[in-house]
């Protein structure tokens, strides 16, 4: 990928698993684009398999998963794996959602680059978007 | 309660108190804000006095408690008498953990059992299902089948407690489940007593645990309706939720009136069904969320309960008064709780908790301060129960009937969020009643709107949130968590597989049959019910996925309208 000042940062929003507390990725899904970047949100009840074909189908600089189950110990880390698989690991993959202090370690080591909890704002997660974006660019 | 002229003098009074008092004190003093909000960003005037409640008429639309509008408590004497039930939600692993932490809250004094399921559970699909994995146990207890039923209520007296258990597009199977173990038991039909949730509406609106298209599914609940109405005088058929609906971010007035216009549909379906209103509205229950703003949360509950009593009385013609009463859960707002520095979340959940108390509630569940991160751990839900325990024994609020009662800024509120609702009724009158509201998105799109503002309101810091946009520490405070082991989802598939091997398979396949004959049939309020093939199914050790397969067969599923 080269640098793409200009273009627009495409972001997919995704609800992996059975949950359907779907508040938290409708948010940041409007925060993204009202912040300026291409939102496409999966909707509901997405396999991992199903959210990382979406995520290569639509070309995405980054995926946002949400998910309040309990069950992203499981689900967060099989995307990052079906990426590897597919060569599209230059996703930056970040989580959302109930999720415990000693997992988010656990997470990122599976290669979820961050994981904002209750009381995140919109602001940081856009923050760290951006940010993690434009290193990848250069 | 007020003349006309004492209003005019009362308006008259303020304009000089204003002019005289308050102007010097807002030269020297200014106010923090140039306005104030509720948590649900409606208007808050700096003072109320009688001019605030110009119509308002102390028979009409205050009464008396246990009498018709039921604006101050659906009982005369309300916690004089009898408390509230303190209902812990509990649930997680499989039947023999959450079996365990029964036992272990009954111990404690809780009152009543309250069962959280897991997704899958929720989702109608066995343990062994491959959208099942990882999810087994996670949010709540797996259950597969009647064998897991009989495990989770092993050495619980079900003639002894009531039982709440919070399940909805397969509300239908569970409640066979817990039928088919009293039985086992010996508890007689008349003697079981609980509640189901069972409200599919709220499901395509806030919380999307929806299986079936709409309209099968509302027959489905309505199946239930008319069983219990025949069969379980006790039994709370449906639990009319708002909790859900706020949880996903509606305002208090959007909670209100969308709750109770699906209560109404509920309403219309069961007498389209040929039930007299008085067979069936004593057994709809409701559930309420208890968010911070105190007396706007205090407000709606009292709202509601003069609302459903006008709505059941003028609009439906109920005659019976106890079809006329609210009676309602609360839980604390969960999503008021923060992930930064958890133990403010015990003081937010008092204040939340003495709104639900303050508000007349009937039940209550508390949440825990680690809600946030996890499920909780035995220490923090016993916190949350020793909070209800306080507000009950300590505090004094439960000493007299209604005591915010009077307060002109309690009235109104409670006026503002009751004329709120009669709008939004209007509304969605007006799109073709609650199903086409939905099917457009309309409730959706509301709430969404209202989350998005909320959040916006935090991050410009108009809201505040200690800990989370002020007061906030580098240090994260650390507390122990609850982990539920990945082992349990193998040891459920282990057991679903052993059942599915020992029991009579002829016997579940005709059960099954049966079960899909009915379903696909036509007209569905002959005396073909669906519950008493449902309930032969779950005793022949069907599982709720199979079970809900074959209505997946009939009927397909819903696809939702992504509203963002």
């Amino acid at each position: 990928m080269t640098t793409q000042v200009e273009q627009k940062i495409r972001v997919l929003i995704a609800k992996p698993g059975l949950d359907g507390h779907d508040r938290g990725a409708k948010v940041i899904a409007r925060a993204f684009r009202d912040a300026g970047m291409e939102v496409i949100y999966t909707g509901l009840r997405q396999t991992p398999e199903m959210i990382a074909s979406a995520a290569i189908q639509e070309d995405v600089d980054a995926i946002g998963l949400s998910c309040l189950s309990g069950a992203h110990m499981y689900l967060f880390p099989k995307v990052i794996e079906l990426l590897r698989e597919r060569g599209a690991d230059d996703i930056v993959v970040f989580g959302g959602g109930t999720i415990p202090d000693e997992d988010i370690q656990k997470l990122k080591a599976a290669g979820i680059a961050a994981v904002f909890t209750p009381g995140a704002t919109t602001g940081e997660a856009i923050k760290f978007v951006k940010e993690n974006i434009r290193k990848k660019s250069l | 309660m007020h003349e006309k002229r004492d209003i005019k003098r009362i308006e008259q009074e303020k304009e000089r108190w204003e002019a005289e008092t308050l102007k010097p004190t807002l030269k020297n003093a200014p106010e923090r804000a140039e306005r104030f909000t509720s948590v649900s960003m409606a208007p808050v005037e700096r003072l109320y006095t009688p001019a605030d409640l110009p119509h308002w008429d102390f028979m009409k639309d205050l009464g008396f408690p246990g009498e018709y509008p039921y604006t101050r408590g659906v009982h005369p004497t309300m916690y004089r008498a009898k408390l509230w039930t303190m209902r812990m939600f509990a649930g997680y692993g499989t039947a023999v953990e959450t079996n365990r932490r029964f036992k272990y809250l009954l111990q404690q004094g809780q009152m009543g059992l309250s069962t959280a399921f897991d997704l899958p559970t929720l989702m109608g699909y066995d343990s062994d299902h491959p959208f099942s994995a990882g999810e087994v146990g996670k949010c709540g207890v797996a259950i597969d089948s009647l064998a897991d039923m009989e495990v989770l209520f092993d050495g619980i007296p079900l003639g002894e407690v009531t039982t709440s258990m919070t399940i909805t597009s397969p509300a239908s199977v569970l409640w066979a489940m817990y039928i088919a173990v009293c039985e086992k038991q010996g508890v007689p039909y008349h003697r079981m007593g609980g509640t189901i949730q069972n409200d599919i509406l709220k499901e395509y609106i806030a919380q999307k645990e929806y299986i079936y298209p709409i309209e099968p599914s509302v027959r489905l609940v309505t199946d239930t309706v008319l069983f219990g109405a025949h069969h379980l005088p006790r039994w709370n058929t449906i639990s009319i939720s708002g909790y859900h609906i706020r949880e996903a971010g509606a305002t208090a007035l959007q909670e209100l009136a969308f709750t109770l216009a699906d209560g109404m549909l509920y309403v219309e379906e069961a007498i389209k069904a040929g039930l007299e209103v008085d067979a069936f509205a004593p057994r709809l229950s409701f559930f309420f969320d208890c968010h911070n703003d105190l007396f706007e949360e205090v407000a709606k509950f009292r709202a509601a309960r003069r609302l459903w009593a006008r709505i059941m009385r003028e609009k439906f013609g109920a005659k019976d008064p106890r079809s006329w009463v609210l009676r309602t859960h609360a839980q604390t707002a969960g999503v008021a709780l923060t992930a930064q520095q958890p133990h403010n979340n015990i003081a937010r959940v008092a204040i939340q908790a003495l709104a639900g108390v303050l508000g007349g509630t009937q039940s209550l569940h508390t949440n825990a301060m680690d809600e946030a991160m996890a499920l909780p751990t035995e220490g923090a839900a016993t916190i949350a129960l020793r909070t209800q325990q306080i507000i009950a024994y300590e505090s004094g609020v439960t000493n007299t009937v209604d005591p915010l009662a009077g307060s002109y800024y309690v009235e109104a509120l409670t006026n503002q969020m009751e004329e709120g609702a009669w709008e939004y009724f209007r509304r969605i009158k007006d799109l073709g009643g609650m199903i086409r509201a939905i099917e457009k998105g309309f409730p959706q799109r509301e709430i969404a709107d209202s989350a998005y503002a909320y959040q916006q309101a935090i991050e410009r810091e108009d809201r505040i949130i200690v800990g989370v946009n002020r007061f906030t520490e580098k240090e994260e405070h650390q507390i122990p968590l609850l982990s539920i082991d990945r082992a349990a989802e193998g040891r459920q598939i282990d057991r679903l597989r052993e059942l599915r091997r020992s029991r009579d398979k002829d016997l579940v396949m005709r059960s099954l049959d049966t079960l899909r004959q009915a379903a696909v049939g036509k007209d569905p309020w002959g005396k073909d019910l669906l519950m008493p093939k449902i309930l032969d199914a779950v005793r022949a050790y069907a599982t709720q996925g199979e079970i809900m397969d074959v209505f997946r067969e009939v009927w397909g599923e819903y696809t939702e309208p992504i509203i963002i």
